[in-house]
């Protein structure tokens, strides 16, 4: 069966003012239907990018490689250039939910305006037709009074309320695969758990593939099938999520879960990862964590080991030079 | 002498509301009636959610907020000073004892100044040091002691990522040598490699420089981590107080359990243990009578369902205390 989504060897550049950023090098990806593919990493590890590589949505100064492909549902989105074809993906058959709700709704327009206008672009409905799937959708995601928040304004609703809002306007047009980028960063713990559950339901309900974005692996624990693990561009990791979490293989994974404050271990003291995230002005060559690597592997250090993934167990993929380290110990 | 830095006593904050010009001006109830004692050498804790009144009352501490009843009193070696009634002059005094740091280290530093005259501010506006000389000499001994190279004091703030400004903003703090400290989310905007590391800094500086910290924060894990006493707010009430790891492992409020089984777990097999709260936190203008987290409760008596409780802390364990309405 082929994947309902597949990236293949992605690089991203910006081209700036200081010189040419290299956002994202060499990404392989894949996201079957009703799968959650979490993507976890610090500021500045390209995830972002990646998802919004999927939709086309980087600045003008952006530049991919030749050989990458982005195959959504057997197509290479790479390859749409007219507004029509980019109309079908971006909300057509891929929506995102962003971190801040805030700022994704237009804060002049209603809320059930915006829903209605997205649906009768992507779908060939009336207007009443749009707005009776629109409430719908926002009864679904469990806002109460529906009917009266579709004719309110974003700052009229509350934070968690809003990212209710936001997950019902991306699912109204039933997409085949949800981006969700740090859905519930801004949200309290209480609220969080609530729009977690929620968003597993709709998965389950909806069978649509997902891809996962978040820096907490606590969240990623609870969502997601498979992980992916970001550093400065790079997938260092990658696997089932139970063998990356209980299991995991490259010493930046291995720093990221032990720099973690666990509250059912309060005597292990915090184990911070030394030295900053390098700026993707200069990039490491070879290795991209080896600024930071505990480990000593000589060759690693020199950068002289290129970033390449091998299969350590039967889906779980760890970049090479991470896999030495990790047999230095 | 006492034992206690800061003796917080019945302090409530209220703020003037009209939402608009013709309307009828409200009362929000930010912080209500709170009593709390920040023992000397300690890390004190705040834990609640957005909109729950830990900034509030973080400020109404430092002098920065207006205190609407009650009174703090900041206990020095040689003197106390009253918050709620001092002149200019002790304020003065108070703001080199008591310094904040603040939660977004790429909006607290001026973009225009160099680290080191953004950590000799302080000295210079409230004349501490004499000479240039002295200034430098001060800089110099903070920043090696928050782990800043002499080279960085020369650079702009752009040159420098987010764990190594937040360690400028403490060194700021720090510089003018205060006692107390309001560390206001001071980790929140930082990646988990590095969260650790400021942490681990502040807990190093606690010890040197015998600091004592009020440390505000939503997240349970790291308060759990680095704080000796803990109080949780809800809607400007604290509901439960006492050492963290007592009320961490044997949590009474129901709001406090609530909270903590909301961390998500990274073990992937304990997936959805969560007590799911309904809805969400009420808002200030209009906050419910009697027991303020009665309307979310997942396990409401009949007396605090009705809003006939009053809220109050009681003492359960030695040093834990929690709201009447869950400890009936």
């Amino acid at each position: 069966m082929s994947h309902l989504l597949e990236v293949k060897n992605l690089d991203v550049k910006f081209d700036t003012d200081e010189g040419r950023i290299t956002a994202v090098e060499n990404i392989s990806l894949s996201v079957d239907q009703g799968e959650v593919l979490g993507i976890v990493g610090e500021s500045g590890s390209g995830k972002s990018v990646t998802a919004k590589s999927i939709m086309q949505l980087n600045p003008g100064n952006t530049s991919y490689n030749e050989d990458a492909e982005i195959i959504l549902d057997n197509e290479n989105v790479l390859k749409f250039t007219s507004k029509q074809d980019l109309k079908k993906i971006r909300g057509g058959k891929v929506s995102m939910i962003f971190q801040e709700p805030m700022a994704s709704f237009a804060p002049a327009i209603k809320i059930g305006a915006q829903m209605v206008e997205q649906l009768l672009i992507h779908k060939n409905i009336n207007k009443d037709e749009a707005k009776s799937i629109s409430i719908n959708m926002l009864k679904r995601v469990g806002i109460a009074d529906a009917e009266k928040r579709f004719n309110q304004y974003a700052f009229e609703l509350s934070g968690g309320m809003r990212q209710r809002a936001m997950i019902a306007m991306a699912l109204s047009t039933m997409p085949k695969l949800l981006l969700a980028d740090e859905p519930t960063t801004a949200l309290d713990v209480t609220i969080q758990a609530q729009v977690i559950n929620l968003i597993k339901d709709i998965i389950k309900e909806y069978q649509m593939g997902v891809i996962f974005i978040t820096h907490d692996l606590g969240v990623i624990a609870q969502v997601a099938d498979h992980v992916a693990v970001m550093y400065l561009g790079s997938v260092v990791e990658k696997g089932p999520v139970n063998e990356i979490l209980k299991n995991p293989k490259h010493p930046y994974t291995k720093g990221l879960l032990e720099a973690l404050p666990d509250i059912n271990n309060l005597d292990e003291p915090l184990k911070p990862i030394p030295g900053n995230i390098p700026s993707p002005l200069d990039r490491p060559t070879g290795c991209v964590f080896r600024t930071r690597c505990p480990h000593h592997n000589p060759e690693g250090k020199d950068g002289k080991i290129e970033m390449k993934l091998i299969e350590v167990e039967s889906g779980h993929w760890v970049d090479q030079c991470g896999m030495m380290c990790g047999q230095h110990e | 002498m006492s034992e206690n830095l800061i003796s917080v006593n019945n302090v409530s904050v209220n703020f003037d509301y009209q939402e608009n010009f013709i309307s009828k001006k409200q009362k929000i109830h930010a912080v209500n009636n709170i009593n709390i004692q920040i023992k000397k050498g300690s890390f004190f804790g705040l834990v609640g959610e957005s909109g729950s009144g830990k900034t509030t009352l973080g400020r109404a501490i430092l002098g920065a907020n207006k205190i609407s009843s009650g009174n703090v009193i900041f206990h020095d070696d040689d003197r106390n000073y009253d918050l709620t009634n001092m002149n200019k002059q002790d304020l003065k005094e108070y703001r080199k004892k008591a310094q904040l740091i603040f939660q977004d280290p790429y909006a607290a530093l001026s973009p225009r100044m160099t680290v080191r005259d953004i950590i000799a501010e302080p000295l210079e506006v409230m004349k501490i040091t004499n000479s240039r000389q002295e200034t430098d000499e001060k800089v110099r001994d903070i920043a090696a002691k928050c782990r800043l190279n002499i080279e960085h004091l020369r650079r702009f703030p752009h040159a420098f990522s987010g764990g190594q400004r937040q360690r400028i903003s403490i060194a700021r703090a720090l510089v003018s040598n205060p006692k107390f400290i309001v560390a206001d989310e001071s980790v929140a905007a930082l990646d988990v490699s590095i969260q650790a590391d400021i942490l681990n800094l502040l807990k190093q500086l606690q010890s040197e420089l015998n600091l004592t910290y009020l440390f505000i924060s939503h997240d349970l894990s790291v308060v759990a981590h680095v704080c000796d006493v803990v109080a949780v707010m809800y809607l400007g009430h604290i509901v439960e107080m006492g050492p963290s790891r007592e009320l961490f492992k044997n949590p009474k409020h129901s709001y406090t359990k609530a909270l903590l089984s909301s961390i998500p777990s990274i073990d992937p097999e304990k997936r959805s243990e969560a007590i799911e709260l309904k809805g969400e936190i009420p808002s200030a203008l209009n906050p419910p009578s009697g027991c303020a987290f009665r309307t979310r409760c997942p396990n409401p008596g009949v007396d605090c369902k009705g809003g006939d409780i009053k809220m109050g802390l009681t003492e359960v364990e030695p040093g834990h205390w929690v709201d009447d309405c869950c400890v009936i």
